[in-house]
């Protein structure tokens, strides 16, 4: 019992079960970041004219796409990293990208919904915008998918890497979708507005102060810190297969 | 020393094209699904004349792809069970070579289906799809769904569900291609100025383009060691 013990110190390294100090520091600063923004969007941006309380939600719809963005972006450099180096460290970064984005695209299409029962009468429509977005989730739940039926690890490691980068296809056409196709009633707040749009507002400078402290948070630090966590849990399963591996080859 | 590329991709397609002449295999079962999938759409959706017009270029490529991807699933299933691709892999040939071969035998199998159904549809739809524009839209379409088919097929089949995942990991890469490809055709059936299809056509190609890069790039990942 004891051996085992000592194999599990060894191979979990349980001293190291507290976070690096770095990664402490990125939680708390994201915590408070989130909190800050929230105050911004909530009491401190004026209530729009037109769709009133509503419209604060917008502070969470964009940047959480945004933030679905860095998460898969770090999916497709960790992927083309694990193929050209072979090092495991950066499928697990890829994985975590898939996971957290999924997250947030799926945050991003729920508060769109919600957005959308009172100002276009409808929970869903079949947008074209909307559309995409939701086969991008699905794209990523195929992703979760795939992985899963894939037993061999060196294996699924180099085709989840190539599904990875595949899969970011889906976010592109997702943001430039209203150029191909035209049609979309999905509002563009930066930027020129498509012809039918419709819900959209003036970026005021409420929107702005509420707007790009959100963004920034969510584009950067949300999805690097949770990444990260998910990137630790991740090392420490395969050390417990490992573990596992040992304790039943003796 | 290697074989030259283009021998070997010429081998590999040779390969494919006689077993298919000898089994009749593939061709039988995606031609066969397709004549379906076009009566089963008419009668499910009770097509007018005004609604044809409306939904034939949505039938013509939801019927495609899911022709490519029965094929492209038995394609790459026969070739595991019979140890062919072991066998390729065994021989010094490289990895784009042998994407290549297989991109083209699939894209050869799912073109033939492609000519089948435009005639077949134009008799029973009543519309003409046997147009120029309309052809070369379809023949680009198919070669991108076989290019990202065969990179996924590959991959597929050596995971536990096999045939149950290429849909679901196929379905949303190649929405690109559907997009576009269904803007063009639509456009040149309703008769629409040229470089309304044009651009959607330009950017059907472009992305067929840029998905063939890629794949040929990532190709030697999935296919093993």
């Amino acid at each position: 019992m004891g051996e085992i013990k000592a194999l599990a110190q060894e191979d979990l390294r349980l001293e190291t079960s507290v976070p690096p100090r770095l990664l402490r520091l990125l939680s708390l600063v994201t915590v408070l970041g989130f909190g800050g923004t929230l105050f911004l969007g909530l009491r401190a941006a004026g209530t729009d004219i037109q769709q009133g309380e509503i419209q604060r939600i917008f502070y969470i719809h964009m940047p959480s796409f945004f933030g679905a963005f860095t998460a898969f972006g770090l999916t497709v450099v960790g992927g083309a990293l694990y193929l050209a180096r072979g090092s495991e460290k950066w499928d697990r970064i890829a994985l975590a990208g898939v996971e957290v984005g999924l997250a947030f695209s799926l945050i991003n299409l729920l508060t769109g919904s919600i957005w959308a029962r009172p100002i276009w009468n409808t929970w869903w429509t079949w947008d074209p915008r909307l559309t995409s977005a939701a086969i991008m989730c699905l794209t990523y739940a195929a992703y979760l998918m795939l992985r899963a039926g894939i037993d061999d690890r060196m294996r699924r490691r180099a085709f989840m890497s190539v599904y990875g980068i595949l899969a970011f296809v889906t976010v592109l056409i997702t943001l430039f979708i209203i150029r191909v196709v035209p049609e979309t009633i999905h509002p563009v707040i930066v930027g020129a507005s498509p012809q039918n749009a419709q819900g959209g507002f003036e970026a005021t400078s409420g929107v702005v102060t509420a707007l790009i402290p959100s963004l920034l948070l969510w584009l950067t630090l949300l999805p690097i810190t949770l990444m990260w966590h998910r990137v630790r849990l991740e090392e420490r399963l395969d050390a417990l297969d490992r573990l596992k591996m040992r304790v039943l080859s003796e | 020393m290697k074989t030259p590329f283009i021998t070997c991709v010429a081998a590999i397609v040779r390969k494919d094209l006689r077993a298919e002449i000898r089994s009749r295999e593939l061709l039988s079962v995606m031609g066969l699904f397709a004549l379906l999938s076009v009566l089963l759409f008419s009668f499910a959706l009770e097509l007018d004349r005004q609604a044809r017009e409306e939904v034939v270029s949505g039938v013509l490529w939801v019927t495609l792809i899911f022709a490519s991807l029965l094929g492209l699933n038995r394609s790459m299933a026969l070739e595991r069970d019979q140890g062919g691709l072991d066998a390729i892999l065994a021989a010094p040939v490289s990895r784009a070579a042998i994407f290549v071969g297989k991109l083209l035998g699939n894209f050869v199998f799912t073109g033939i289906v492609g000519f089948v159904l435009l005639p077949l549809m134009t008799a029973l739809y009543g519309m003409n799809l046997l147009r120029a524009p309309l052809i070369l839209t379809t023949i680009i379409g198919l070669f991108g769904f076989a290019t990202v088919g065969t990179l996924l097929a590959t991959l597929t089949v050596q995971t536990r569900a096999r045939e149950a995942l290429l849909p679901i990991a196929m379905l949303p890469i190649v929405l690109p291609f559907v997009l576009t490809a269904v803007r063009a055709t639509k456009a040149i059936l309703s008769g629409a100025a040229a470089n309304e299809w044009q651009s959607a056509l330009g950017m059907l190609a472009a992305i067929t383009l840029i998905y063939f890069l890629l794949c040929l790039l990532l190709y030697e990942y999935v296919v093993g060691e």
